[in-house]
C-alpha cells in the first residue's frame, strides 16, 4: 500500500458519496426496520410510540410475538390475500387495456408513434392525488355516470348502487393510475417485433387470430412481465387509493401498514408486516426477473 | 381492416379514459357552482378562492423549495452513482441506488420514519422531507445517466486518455458535456417526482412541515370543492411544463424511466 492508483482513488471518490448516502438512508433504515419488527411495542428506542401497553419484559430482547399474532388472526392473511387479489385484477385490466393501445402505436406509422406514446404519458403530468381526485368526481353519485347506471338498474326493479367508496371503484382507481405503466414496456417489446414473422405467418396459411396467438403474443411475453411488475407491485403497496376511492371495508396491505403507523401506532407490528410486503414483493419481483429471462429481448 | 378498427375503437376508449377524469377537473375548476356536479357559469372565483388561501400557497411554497433543494442533490449524487455504475464493476451501489426505485413507497417512507424518530432522535419536519425526497429520487437520476452513457461510444473517452487527459480533464471536458441532457433531464424528473411525491412525505413529514400533495390530500379527504379543482388545474400546467422541457433534454429519458 505505498501509493494508491489513481484509478483506485477515482472509482472511491465517485462511487462513495452516493454509496455512503444510500447505505445510510436506505440500507440502514431498512435493516432497522427488520430489528423493529422483532421488538415489543413502546421498547424500542426510548421514544415509546405506543401509550400504555406494559408488557412483561419491556425494554429488552426480542421477540416472534409479532409474526405470531400475524398468524395467529386469519383478518391479517385475508388482507393480504385481499391485496393480491386486487392487485391481480388491476394487472389484468391494465394488460387488456394496454395491449391493444400498445399493438396500435407499435404498428402505426413511425412518424406517429412519438406523439401517441406522448399521450399515454402526458396525464402523468398531473399529481397522482389529482388523478385520483379526478376518479371521485366522474364516479360521484351526481355524474352521469352513476346516474346512468342506476337509472339502468331502476327500470330492472334494482336497488341503486354507488360507483364511489366500492371495491370496484378501488380497482378503477389503480388501472387508472398505473395504465402507462403497462402500455410502454408493451410497446417497446412489440415495436421491435419483426413483421416478416407476421408476413412468413400470413404466406403459411394461418389466419388473423393464429398469427396473433401464435406469433405476436408469445414474443410479447417479456413486455407482459416487466409490464406487470410495474404494476402490481405498487398497487400492492397502495393506501391513497383505497383511502379514498374504497368502502370502510376495502382495507389492503398498504392501509394496515399506515394505520400501525399512524393511527394504532404499533410500530413493531407495522414493521413486521412491512417486512412481510417486502417478502411478498421480493418474490414477486424475482419470479417476474425468472419469466422475463426466458426470452430476453424483454421491454424495459 | 375489421382488425384495425378494434384496434383503433379500443385505444381511443382508453385514450378517453385517461383523459376524461382530468378534463371534467380542469372544466370544473372555472364552474361557478360549489358542487362538482353540473355546468352552471363561466368564473375564476376558484382560483380567487385558492390565491387567498395561505395554508395552500404555503404548502406550495415548500413544495417548491423541498423539490428545489433535494433535486440538486438529488441530482449531485445520482450522476456520481451512474457514472459509477457504468464505469466500475460495482455490486453494492446499482443494488442500494434502485432497490428504492423498484419497491413499493410505503416501505420506504414507514422505514425512514423509524430511522429519523427513534435513531436519529429528528423532530420530523423539513429536514427529514428533504432526505426522504434525496433517497427515493437519487436512483431515478442515476438511471438516466447511466442509459445516457450506455448509449455512448467507449473510445471518445480512450481518445482523450491517450491525447494526455488527466481523469479529471477527461470528465471536465468530455464525460460532462456528453451526459449534460441526461444529468439535465434526470434533474427535472427529480425536481417533478419530489413536488408530487404523497407516500413519503405523508411518513416523513410529521406535523412540522405542510406540502402541497399533503395538503391536497387532506382537502379531498374531508370534501370535494372547487377549489382542488384550481389548484389541480395549476399544478397539471406546471408538471405538463416540466415534462416538455425534459423530453426536449433527453427523449428517451422518460421512457428510461418509466
Amino acid at each position: 500500500m505505498s501509493k494508491l492508483a489513481p484509478a483506485t482513488i477515482t472509482r472511491w471518490v465517485v462511487s462513495g458519496p452516493p454509496t455512503l448516502f444510500m447505505l445510510l438512508f436506505f440500507l440502514a433504515p431498512s435493516l432497522i426496520m427488520v430489528l423493529a419488527s422483532f421488538r415489543y411495542p413502546g421498547a424500542f428506542g426510548g421514544l415509546a410510540p405506543v401509550f400504555g401497553g406494559g408488557r412483561p419484559g419491556e425494554d429488552t430482547g426480542l421477540t416472534l410475538e409479532n409474526y405470531q399474532f400475524f398468524f395467529s388472526d386469519l383478518l391479517y392473511t385475508e388482507i393480504f390475500l385481499k391485496s393480491l387479489l386486487i392487485a391481480l385484477i388491476s394487472t389484468l385490466a391494465c394488460i387488456l387495456m394496454a395491449y391493444p393501445l400498445a399493438l396500435l402505436i407499435a404498428r402505426s406509422p413511425k412518424r406517429h408513434r412519438d406523439l401517441m406514446v406522448l399521450l399515454v404519458i402526458l396525464p402523468f403530468a398531473s399529481n397522482f392525488l389529482i388523478r385520483v381526485y379526478a376518479l371521485m368526481i366522474l364516479l360521484g353519485p351526481q355524474q352521469a355516470l352513476a346516474s346512468t347506471i342506476n337509472g339502468v338498474l331502476a327500470a330492472f326493479g334494482c336497488a341503486p348502487v354507488s360507483l364511489l367508496f366500492s371495491t370496484f371503484a378501488v380497482v378503477v382507481g389503480m388501472v387508472y393510475v398505473h395504465l402507462p405503466f403497462m402500455v410502454l414496456p408493451l410497446y417497446t417489446n412489440l415495436e421491435k417485433h419483426d413483421p416478416t414473422l407476421l408476413d412468413a405467418a400470413q404466406d403459411l396459411g394461418a389466419s388473423a387470430w393464429s398469427r396473433f396467438w401464435r406469433v405476436t403474443f408469445p414474443l410479447s411475453l417479456p413486455g407482459i412481465f416487466s409490464g406487470s411488475a410495474l404494476v402490481f407491485i405498487p398497487v400492492l403497496g397502495m393506501f391513497a387509493i383505497p383511502d379514498l376511492l374504497g368502502g370502510t371495508r376495502d382495507i389492503l396491505i398498504g392501509n394496515l401498514i399506515k394505520d400501525q403507523f399512524l393511527g394504532t401506532r404499533d410500530w413493531p407490528f407495522g414493521s413486521m408486516l412491512s417486512i412481510m410486503l417486502t417478502v411478498v414483493v421480493l418474490a414477486l419481483a424475482g419470479l417476474a426477473a425468472r419469466l422475463g429471462q426466458r426470452k430476453r429481448d424483454g421491454g424495459n | 381492416m375489421r382488425r384495425s378498427a378494434v384496434l383503433w375503437s379500443v385505444s381511443l376508449a382508453v385514450y378517453a379514459f385517461l383523459y376524461l377524469p382530468l378534463v371534467v377537473v380542469v372544466v370544473y375548476s372555472f364552474n361557478d357552482s360549489r358542487l362538482n356536479a353540473e355546468w352552471v357559469g363561466f368564473t375564476l372565483h376558484w382560483y380567487r378562492v385558492l390565491f387567498s388561501d395561505d395554508e395552500m400557497l404555503g404548502a406550495g411554497a415548500n413544495s417548491l423549495l423541498i423539490a428545489f433543494v433535494s433535486a440538486t442533490f438529488a441530482t449531485l449524487l445520482g450522476t456520481m452513482a451512474g457514472i459509477a455504475m457504468h464505469r466500475f464493476r460495482l455490486r453494492a451501489l446499482p443494488l442500494l441506488v434502485i432497490t428504492p426505485v423498484a419497491m413499493p413507497e410505503i416501505l420506504l417512507g414507514v422505514s425512514l420514519l423509524i430511522f429519523f424518530v427513534q435513531v436519529l432522535n429528528f423532530t420530523l419536519g423539513l429536514f427529514s422531507v428533504l432526505i426522504a425526497h434525496i433517497t427515493f429520487c437519487v436512483g431515478f437520476v442515476a438511471i438516466v445517466v447511466r442509459a445516457r452513457l450506455a448509449g455512448m461510444d467507449e473510445s471518445i473517452f480512450e481518445a482523450a486518455r491517450d491525447l494526455g487527459a488527466t481523469p479529471w480533464q477527461t470528465f471536465r471536458r468530455v464525460t460532462f458535456p456528453l451526459i449534460l441532457p441526461g444529468v439535465i433531464a434526470g434533474a427535472l424528473m427529480a425536481f417533478t417526482l419530489s413536488i408530487d411525491d404523497f407516500v413519503i412525505t405523508f411518513f416523513t413529514a410529521g406535523v412540522g412541515v405542510h406540502t402541497l400533495p399533503l395538503q391536497i390530500y387532506s382537502m379531498i379527504k374531508i370534501a370535494v370543492t372547487p377549489e382542488v379543482n384550481a389548484v389541480s388545474t395549476l399544478l397539471m400546467t406546471l408538471t405538463l411544463g416540466l415534462i416538455i422541457l425534459a423530453s426536449r433534454f433527453a427523449p428517451d429519458a422518460l421512457k428510461g424511466a418509466a
